[in-house]
């Protein structure tokens, strides 16, 4: 999904050579991508322009690290500082002082708060609250009856005076019946609206200056384009929130309105939805978010992964073979080995700039039972076979298929696996093809 | 936080400017010489607008082409070209429903969670119906939780019958009877509701495939017209649903919603650009006749204002 732009970014960062100081114009260069990055996420371009001019100023002039080329350096500074403009670490509820806890979700039409209320009561639930759903929209048709069925799966109280009242007053009335229902938490469901209608708009701020709120949290679609802002501060003008629900992050947007309303807003994001189901509510993650964002694979996690797993020996060697593509079912099967400490390979490859989506790694996992077989199947070959897979004929392939307890397919699929991995090393490692990321591995691996 | 404190306030600042500066600053900008800075402003005037990148830059490069070759006088000329650059991708796709003159015209509406489906065929239901024509919906959103009321409530609004199975039901069983019950009655209309779903679902989205055959085939030929709602608010995400429900059901044409906020809906332009994909109508509030037919020179307008 992303390999588009990650293939763009790779080769505006080989682009950037040299060692020492990040220099004004190595900084610029790789800042362009990232720029287009955010822009393509989402991310509000006055936000992105501001962000970054931020980013350049931070970044000329410091030290290149060691294992980093100076366009991996500046990436490495964007990440950090967008994880660290999104929030650092997971914000929590504010649920201190007297109960019952009002807790009011606000947002446009169609952003999801009321599959959200319900999420969220389940989930306090769990710790241990006893949760009130108020269901205060009274103007979308069978609205409060969606957060009724929602209720009643969960097993938790919804209140609700039907759709004659209005919304101010029931707010009000549901806080009075959790006081006398022992419910410590009030969770308020109120009606989609737009961030310009000021009828609807000041509905909500009298309805938080009744119930006064503890939490008041903006639903957010992640999906938003640039006008994120614009409804985000609209919001926060009339209701002084407390931060956001990202919903929908289960599809493929990037979510770039995430950096933008926490850049405007200055709140927090303090849950996430991924998913239909009631409990598909996360707790936000500002790096993953960083990551999403950026878009181009989280290419420091995997060096600094890489370095920390990987012996200087083996991967001396191992970028030596690369090099001269003289790589052998036994190299293949060691860096099975290696790799198998990082996690899946596949994810692992995603995470490289230009190798994320590459078709041919797609289905190539290294999972513990796999890994048994193919060091199996490798094992029954003779020393010959092994550095000379070629010469694997038919009744080759059934003797090692028998030797190692698998099947001929087996085998065969190892085999095509391997091929296909050798030929993008040598791809890569080889420098064929424009401005591939010559000795991409070889660095990666530690050189 | 690693930056000081400061810039997130002076960003802030400079957002409420930008924003009640972008009109006005492109406008005086207009007034004057023909330089970058009138670029810039148109550029961002689009970005802003969620059109895309890529479409962005396309659409400038074309302009600059324009300029050279035709050195028009003042800026103001420049934001006209734009706007025509603009009106020669839209137009194209500016294209009314496809009714039928007689026999049945049956309709799927498809989109992601939220975007305004029910809502919308709500409105089309209400507005067929005051054409005089017979009217039959469908409720195969038998999965979020009292969509099926809401469909029903929408039913009774316009006064048209809704077929409808419990929830939880297979959703091609009452897309089929729902086309059973209109040939049997001898409806004009058809309108089938999805459930919403994120297009990368793979599973969901093998659903709506089913849903569209199952119609197709009862039916007897193609549907008149598969129809995706797209939210104005999407960003760049919106060509992705373009092209994946595109990719799982013939789509014949975007209903863009909530048009009636701040959200220009731009992605649009891209769509268009990229697949050529129709917008046959626009939704503009929460009320039944908050429906428009596309109109692209007030879209256009409405971009830069
Ligand atoms: N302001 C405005 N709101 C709209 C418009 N169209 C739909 N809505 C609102 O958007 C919200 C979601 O609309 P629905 O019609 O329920 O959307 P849906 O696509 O059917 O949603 P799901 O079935 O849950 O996926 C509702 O509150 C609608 O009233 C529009 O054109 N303008
Ligand atoms: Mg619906």
């Amino acid at each position: 999904m992303f390999s588009n732009l990650a293939e763009k970014l790779q080769s505006a960062l080989a682009k950037l050579k040299g060692r020492g100081k990040l220099s004004e114009q190595d900084v610029e260069q790789a800042l362009r991508e990232v720029r287009l990055a955010l822009l393509e996420a989402d991310v509000n371009f006055r936000v992105v322009k501001d962000f970054l001019a931020r980013v350049k100023e931070r970044a000329v002039g410091q030290e290149v690290m060691q294992s980093l080329t100076p366009g991996q350096q500046v990436v490495k500074i964007v990440h950090e500082e967008l994880t660290a403009l999104m929030g650092g670490s997971h914000a929590r509820l504010n649920l201190a002082g007297r109960p019952p806890h009002v807790i009011m979700l606000v947002g446009l039409q169609g952003a999801g708060k009321t599959t959200s209320a319900a999420k969220l009561a389940n989930a306090l639930r769990k710790q241990s609250h006893r949760p009130l759903l108020v269901a205060a929209d009274v103007y979308r048709p069978a609205a409060i009856r969606q957060l009724q069925v929602l209720g009643d799966q969960l097993g938790i109280p919804v209140f609700t005076l039907g759709e004659r009242h209005d919304p101010v007053d029931i707010a009000q009335a549901g806080v009075s019946h959790a006081k006398s229902h022992g419910n410590d938490l009030v969770i308020i469901d109120t009606a989609g609206r737009l961030h310009i209608d000021d009828e609807l708009m000041d509905e909500l701020a009298r309805m938080s200056s009744a119930v006064q709120p503890k939490e008041t949290l903006l639903v957010l679609d992640a999906m938003t384009g640039q006008e994120a802002v614009n409804v985000a501060e609209r919001f926060n003008q009339q209701l002084e929130l407390t931060g956001f629900i990202l919903t929908k992050l289960d599809g493929d947007a990037r979510g770039g309105a995430a950096l933008s309303v926490r850049a405007v807003v200055g709140k927090p994001i303090k849950y996430v939805g991924v998913g239909e189901k009631v409990d598909a509510l996360e707790p936000f993650h500002p790096e993953r978010m960083a990551s999403r964002i950026l878009g181009m694979g989280d290419v420091l996690t995997l060096i600094e992964k890489a370095q920390a797993s990987m012996d200087a020996e083996t991967a001396q060697k191992m970028a030596a073979k690369l090099r001269t593509a003289d790589f052998t079912l036994e190299d293949f099967l060691d860096q099975l080995r290696q790799v198998r400490n990082m996690g899946p390979l596949d994810q692992i490859l995603g995470m490289i700039p230009g190798l994320a989506g590459a078709k041919q790694l797609q289905g190539l996992q290294v999972d513990e039972k796999q890994l048994k077989r193919i060091e199996a199947i490798i094992q029954s070959m003779t020393p010959e076979e092994r550095a000379q897979p070629h010469i694997i004929n038919g009744s080759r392939r059934r003797r090692i298929a028998r030797g190692s307890g698998t099947s001929v397919q087996d085998v065969n699929r190892l085999l095509k696996q391997f091929e296909q991995t050798r030929a993008l090393f040598k791809q890569l490692g080889g420098g064929r093809g424009p401005r591939r990321p010559k000795g991409m591995l070889a660095r990666l691996f530690g050189h | 936080m690693a930056f000081g404190g400061g810039w997130l306030q002076r960003l802030r600042e400079g957002l409420a400017r930008t924003r009640a500066g972008l009109a006005e600053r492109v406008d005086a900008l207009l007034g004057g010489r023909i330089d970058e800075e009138v670029f810039e402003g148109l550029e961002e005037a689009l970005i802003q607008a969620d059109t895309g990148v890529a479409t962005t830059m396309r659409i400038m490069d074309a302009l600059r082409e324009r300029v050279r070759r035709e050195s028009p006088r003042d800026a103001s000329a420049v934001k006209a070209m734009l706007q025509e650059e603009i009106l020669a991708v839209l137009k194209p796709v500016a294209r009314p429903l496809n009714v039928k003159p007689e026999g049945l015209t049956a309709m799927l509406i498809v989109g992601v969670n939220g975007a305004g489906k029910t809502t919308s065929i709500g409105k089309l239901a209400y507005r067929f119906r005051h054409e005089g024509r017979r009217v039959i919906v469908g409720a195969a959103d038998t999965f979020r939780a009292a969509a099926i009321e809401q469909l029903q409530a929408w039913g009774e609004r316009a006064g048209v019958p809704v077929i409808a199975h419990q929830a939880g039901a297979d959703p091609a069983a009452v897309a089929f009877d729902a086309a059973q019950a209109a040939l049997a009655r001898g409806a004009d209309i058809l309108l089938v509701d999805t459930a919403g779903r994120l297009q990368t679902r793979t599973n969901l989205m093998e659903e709506l495939k089913k849903v569209h055959r199952v119609l197709k085939e009862r039916l007897g030929g193609e549907l008149a017209e598969v129809l995706l709602v797209l939210d104005a608010t999407t960003g760049q995400n919106g060509l992705s649903q373009a092209r994946l429900f595109g990719q799982a059901v013939p789509l014949s044409g975007i209903i863009l919603t909530k048009l009636d906020g701040t959200a220009k809906g731009g992605i649009v332009i891209a769509i268009a650009g990229e697949l050529g994909l129709p917008v046959k109508l626009v939704g503009v509030g929460e009320s039944v006749d908050d429906l428009q037919e596309f109109d692209p020179e007030a879209f256009v307008k409405a971009l830069f204002s």
